[in-house]
């Protein structure tokens, strides 16, 4: 792959994480200190540290079952933490909601896609961006001017935020009616709507073809530049994975088996073991 | 996306449009001698349905949750707006105004009552919220049917016993009479004023569904947890559009209550709720428009069908099961396009080239 070739030199942090340099003058975006969670006696998440940097591209990869989609649950609330902090921009968030987290700069998209299928693509978007173009539920019933300007504002915002991914001719088609893959474009749009500083990836490459994965890889690279945010994904496709991540976690059975850039992770013995079974191999890279 | 949101909005008016259009026509029937004299006495309750059915859809279609107890809003904001018209007689001579501070009244308390229930039913959610709703109906109902309200010159005197215990002056009058009912009550309501309550109803229901909230409400319909994970509170939407709908249920229900001179809480009980969750089903979840003609149809059918005597009913019924099928059917639905009765529908539309070739 040509784009192993522009590597990002990787720092430590006094909390032995690694963030890349040029984020080093500013706090982590997200730091997080022995996170874990037990469902009844079950431990699904145990001991999970991670810093990300301002404009950090993170992977998160482990075995199925390993408990990356449970980080990200942690990490949105969806999930209460049984144990550990996570501090966004500095800011414990041990009382938020899942409604504040997002407010505070977490956006999120799922494993298995959650839109609004009822709705049109354009009212998916605008949903994502509720919290900036507001109005009272008032100005909305008697259409005050707010409610005119909010509107306009709102349409024209989504119909920029469609742009990135070409989808402005679909803003009028029902979100459920769309394909698969401008689904998950969708859901990546409606998330980074709300205006995050950190965007959670789950899964994004998943059922897609290698040439529709090499442009995603470009969209987040993209979207990295141009909105300088923190972007975390779960992904199992390797070379989506090694291509565009930083810095990368990996977990398996719930704990971080090994932390580091995609070159130390794919030489690592116990990563290659997490994923093979055996000791001398090579992941799918 | 400019197809779409033209649509809605042709749609909207074209609702406005159906509603105004009807209420002329009425009038000219009226005017010329041309209604008879049953069907005129069904108009305000007409009116009333349709204002329930409207901000049922609110619930049922646009928040997406089944609730059971709509006539128990209805029943409050059928009480309250009785007694506040009652108690204004004498320092309100306009029966209009006094009309409309009923209903005002009547949907200010209706709504205190729907964030009251609001407030443990948004708990829930699917089959439970609907028990529960189900469940605060029918608590609603027998509550009423035991209070007992009078006034003297001394002021308002409530009992959970009997009239008696009102202790009321030589004066007094008794308002509320248990199970008896409101009794005594001077009917105020008119057709009129049904139909401007319908606009005041569409009005709010339609901007707010084609508003931020609206959106929001159908986000939650949609999905909870992805409505959260944008930042939109579900609590606060899904109360939002519960209390709105328990508002304009209570207006419907003072409107309904004043047109009589007699009201019983029995009157509000689970069959109405059932009575009005059809209108909105039939006439298609979320389809507003539906609701009012779905209303209208169902409360002038059972008088058209005098003439069936004591099968009446059973005719009723098995229309309200046909309409129910022809609805749901799409063979039964091609049929009735093929012979010319129904429009094409675009939801069928790929059906039918399939079929055609």
């Amino acid at each position: 792959m040509n784009r192993t070739a522009k590597k990002t030199r990787m720092v430590p942090l006094p909390s032995q994480s690694i963030i890349p340099e040029r984020d080093k003058a500013q706090k982590p975006i997200l730091e997080v200190h022995r996170l874990g969670i037990n469902f009844g006696g079950l431990v699904a998440v145990e001991d999970f540290n991670i810093a990300v940097g301002r404009t950090e591209i993170c992977g998160l990869i482990g075995p199925n079952g390993a408990g990356k989609t449970t980080i990200f649950n942690l990490l949105t609330k969806v999930y209460k933490p049984t144990s550990g902090a996570i501090l966004l921009d500095g800011k414990d968030t041990a009382n938020m909601n899942t409604v504040q987290i997002n407010r505070a700069g977490i956006a999120r998209t799922f494993q298995n896609i959650r839109l609004f299928p009822s709705l049109s693509v354009e009212d998916n978007v605008k949903i994502g961006l509720h919290n900036q173009f507001k109005y009272s539920m008032a100005s909305g019933i008697f259409r005050l001017p707010v409610f005119f300007s909010s509107e306009r504002r709102s349409r024209e915002r989504a119909m920029e935020l469609l742009d990135i991914f070409d989808m402005t001719h679909l803003a009028s088609h029902r979100a459920g009616s769309l394909p698969y893959g401008a689904q998950r474009r969708l859901e990546f749009i409606r998330a980074l709507a709300t205006n995050p500083k950190l965007l959670l990836l789950d899964e994004p490459a998943a059922g897609m073809n290698p040439s529709e994965t090499e442009e995603l890889m470009s969209n987040i690279e993209k979207i990295r530049d141009q909105f300088q945010i923190a972007i975390m994904l779960i992904e199992h496709d390797m070379r989506l994975v090694m291509g565009i991540c930083e810095g990368i976690a990996v977990l398996n059975y719930g704990k971080i088996i090994a932390k580091g850039t995609p070159e130390e992770i794919q030489s690592n013995p116990l990563v290659i073991e997490a994923y093979l079974g055996k000791k001398n191999g090579r992941l799918p890279c | 996306m400019r197809r779409l949101h033209l649509q809605s909005k042709v749609d909207n008016w074209l609702t406005y449009g159906l509603v105004i259009f009807a209420y002329i026509v009425i009038r000219i029937l009226i005017a010329s001698g041309n209604i008879s004299s049953a069907l005129q006495g069904q108009l305000v309750p007409i009116t009333a349905y349709i204002v329930m059915a409207v901000s049922l859809n609110l619930t049922v279609g646009v928040l997406g949750e089944l609730s059971l107890g709509h006539a128990g809003f209805m029943s409050v904001g059928a009480f309250s707006g009785v007694i506040t018209a009652t108690l204004l007689t004498n320092a309100i001579p306009m029966s209009w105004l006094r009309l409309a501070l009923a209903m005002l009244i009547g949907a200010i308390i209706a709504g205190i009552f729907g964030f009251l229930i609001g407030i443990p039913v948004m708990r829930l959610q699917g089959d439970y919220l609907a028990i529960v709703t189900l469940a605060f109906g029918e608590i609603i109902k027998n509550v009423i049917n035991v209070i007992y309200i009078g006034y003297d010159t001394n002021g308002i005197r409530v009992s959970m016993k009997n009239t008696s215990a009102l202790r009321l002056d030589e004066g007094g009058k008794v308002i509320l009479n248990g199970p008896m009912g409101a009794v005594g009550i001077t009917k105020l309501s008119s057709f009129t004023a049904g139909f401007i309550l319908i606009l005041i109803t569409l009005f709010i229901v339609l901007n707010l569904i084609n508003s931020r909230a609206g959106r929001a409400i159908k986000a939650v319909r949609d999905d909870k947890i992805a409505a959260e994970s944008v930042g939109i509170s579900t609590w606060r939407y899904r109360m939002m559009a519960f209390v709105t709908s328990a508002t304009l249920a209570g207006a419907a229900g003072a409107l309904y209550a004043l047109n009589y001179s007699t009201v019983v809480a029995r009157k509000f009980d689970f069959n109405t709720s059932i009575l009005i969750l059809v209108f909105v089903v039939l006439g298609r979840m979320g389809n507003i428009r539906g609701s009012i003609i779905a209303a209208t149809v169902l409360t002038v059918l059972p008088e058209v069908l005098r003439a069936f005597n004591e099968v009446r009913m059973l005719v009723y019924a098995i229309i309200l099961i046909l309409v129910m099928l022809i609805r749901n059917n799409t063979p039964l639905q091609r049929l009735l396009q093929i012979i010319g009765i129904r429009r094409r529908n675009n939801n069928l539309s790929t059906v039918e080239e399939g079929d055609d070739a």
